[in-house]
C-alpha cells in the first residue's frame, strides 16, 4: 500500500477535459492551492483539463488559485455557495459576460450533497431554501407537519484537497479550521489527491487523531510549506 | 418629546442581553457580529461559526493572524479554552439539526409572519446566500438586529417581504434602532421601544400593524463609545 505521489504535477495529470471537479477549503483556509497552481501549468502547457464544473464554497479570490483557474478559462460552471469575496472579478467579470454557469446551493446543503454523494444517498429532505427562489423546480414534501425541499447529493470525477498530516494508506488529519468542505469531498469523488504539509510513516498519525480514513484518499502529495492563499492576495500575487 | 434612535452599537448591546449564560450562538457577517463585544458580565456564550470552529475569541493583533484559523467572514480569529474543531457537514447538523441556541441575522426585510429578506435585492448582479437560509432554520431563536427604516426612511418591518426570500416564518425577534419587536402567530408584538417616541410616530415608520397586548417598555441603553 502506497499511495504517495511524486510531485503536484503527477498528482493532476489524470484530470480529463469535462470533469466535475470539487477542491477543498473555505477561501483560502484548506485551500490546495499547490495543485490548482500544476492544474493551471498543465491547462497553459497542453490545452487540458478545459471546460471543468469545479465545486466549492467560493469562486476564488484576487488572481490567485480557483479565480486564476477562472482567468485562464478552464471553468465551465461553478457549484457554490457564495461567489464573492474581497477581490471577485476573476468571476465576476466572466459571470456578467455569460462565459461561466453559476448553480448556486445555500452552504449547508452544499456540504449535506457532498456528504450524501460520498455516502451513497441519493437525495435528502432540508428546511433550508424551502418557499424561496433557490427550492424553485425541486419537489417539497411535509414531515411531521413542516415543510422540507429535496436536495440531490452531488459526486464528483475528482477532489483535490489540502490536509496536514497524511501516510501511504492516505489517512489525513487538518490544521485548525481547514477541515472544512476537505473530508466531506474526499468521499465524493471517484478520485480523491490530497496534497499535505507532510507525509508520515503509517502509524505514526495516531489512528484515534485520523481525521479522513484512508479508504477515501487515492493519492497523496506533500507540499512542505504550502503557501496561504490569505497571504498571496494581500500581497496582490497573481499566478500569471 | 423629543428621541433619539440607536447607533448600531447600541442594538448589538441591547441583543447581547438577550443571550443567556451557556447559550450556543451563531451571529452573522458583518454588523451582527458586533454583539459578540456587550456579553453581560458573568455569562458565556459559545460561538459557533459556519467553516468550523465552536468556542472562538477575538481577532488576534495584526501580523499574528493563522490563515488556517479564520471565521465565516474570512477574518481571522483566536480561540478560547475548551474551542473544537469539525467539517462542513457536522457545522451545518449543529444548525439545521436545533442545537444552536441563538442566532442573529441583519436584514434586508421582516415581515410579519416572521419572513426574512436579507440575501439579495432584486436580479442583478452576482448572487450569493452563503449560510443565511441553513442559519433561519434549526436555532431555537433566530434573531435580527436592523435600522427600523432604510436610508430613504422606507419601513424594514413590513406585511409582506418584497425582496427575494431568506427564509420563511423563521424570525422570532427584532431588535431595530426603535423598538424591539417579537413576532408572534403571523403579528408584530412591540415589547419596547426608545423613550419619547410616540406609538403614532413609530407605527408611521413600520409597514405592519404593531400590537401591544402586553406591558410596554422603554428602550434604553447605556451611552457606548
Amino acid at each position: 500500500m502506497d499511495k504517495t505521489i511524486a510531485s503536484p504535477a503527477e498528482a493532476v495529470s489524470g484530470i480529463a477535459d469535462g470533469s466535475v471537479l470539487m477542491i477543498g477549503g473555505f477561501g483560502g483556509s484548506g485551500s490546495p492551492i499547490e495543485l490548482i497552481h500544476a492544474l493551471i501549468d498543465r491547462y497553459r502547457a497542453t490545452g487540458s483539463p478545459g471546460d471543468l464544473t469545479v465545486v466549492n464554497n467560493n469562486a476564488g479570490n484576487g488572481r490567485v488559485g480557483i479565480a486564476a483557474m477562472i482567468d485562464a478559462g478552464m471553468v465551465r460552471k461553478m457549484v457554490c455557495s457564495f461567489p464573492k469575496s474581497s477581490d471577485p472579478r476573476a468571476f465576476t467579470d466572466k459571470y456578467l459576460a455569460g462565459e461561466i454557469e453559476l448553480e448556486l446551493v445555500p452552504q449547508g446543503t452544499l456540504a449535506e450533497r457532498i456528504r450524501a454523494g460520498g455516502a451513497g444517498i441519493p437525495a435528502f429532505y432540508t428546511p433550508t431554501g424551502f418557499g424561496t427562489e433557490l427550492a424553485e423546480g425541486k419537489p417539497v414534501a411535509e414531515f411531521d407537519g413542516a415543510s422540507y425541499v429535496q436536495e440531490r447529493w452531488l459526486k464528483a470525477d475528482v477532489a483535490i484537497v489540502k490536509a496536514h498530516l497524511g501516510d501511504a494508506h492516505g489517512n489525513l488529519t487538518y490544521r485548525y479550521a481547514s477541515r472544512n468542505f476537505n473530508p466531506l469531498m474526499c468521499m465524493a469523488a471517484a478520485t480523491t489527491i490530497a496534497q499535505v504539509s507532510r507525509i508520515v510513516p503509517p502509524g505514526d498519525i495516531d489512528p484515534e487523531q485520523v481525521v479522513t480514513p484512508g479508504i477515501f484518499v487515492d493519492g497523496v502529495v506533500e507540499v512542505a510549506d504550502p503557501r496561504q492563499e490569505e497571504q498571496m492576495i494581500r500581497a496582490g500575487e497573481a499566478y500569471a | 418629546m423629543t428621541w433619539e434612535k440607536l447607533t448600531n452599537t447600541q442594538i448589538a448591546w441591547r441583543a447581547a442581553q438577550g443571550i443567556e449564560d451557556g447559550a450556543y450562538v451563531n451571529l452573522g457577517i458583518g454588523f451582527p457580529e458586533m454583539v459578540a463585544r456587550y456579553q453581560p458580565p458573568g455569562r458565556e456564550a459559545i460561538f459557533h461559526t459556519e467553516n468550523g470552529v465552536l468556542g472562538f475569541g477575538d481577532a488576534p493583533p495584526e501580523g499574528e493572524e493563522d490563515w488556517d484559523l479564520i471565521n465565516a467572514g474570512k477574518k481571522a480569529i483566536t480561540l478560547k479554552p475548551g474551542a473544537s474543531f469539525f467539517h462542513h457537514a457536522d457545522s451545518f447538523a449543529m444548525v439545521r439539526g436545533g442545537h444552536l441556541d441563538v442566532a442573529i441575522l441583519g436584514a434586508l426585510q421582516v415581515a410579519e409572519s416572521g419572513d426574512l429578506a436579507n440575501w439579495r435585492v432584486g436580479s442583478k448582479g452576482v448572487p450569493a446566500v452563503g449560510g443565511a437560509m441553513d442559519l433561519v432554520h434549526g436555532a431555537k431563536r433566530v434573531a435580527v438586529v436592523t435600522e427600523h427604516v432604510t436610508r430613504d426612511g422606507e419601513p424594514k418591518l413590513v406585511e409582506r417581504c418584497t425582496f427575494p426570500l431568506t427564509g420563511v416564518a423563521c424570525i422570532s425577534r427584532v431588535y431595530t434602532s426603535l423598538a424591539v419587536v417579537d413576532i408572534e402567530d403571523g403579528q408584530f408584538v412591540l415589547r419596547e421601544k426608545v423613550p419619547g417616541l410616540s406609538m403614532e410616530e413609530l407605527q408611521s415608520m413600520t409597514g405592519a400593524t404593531l400590537h401591544t397586548p402586553g406591558p410596554l417598555a422603554d428602550l434604553t441603553v447605556p451611552e457606548i463609545p
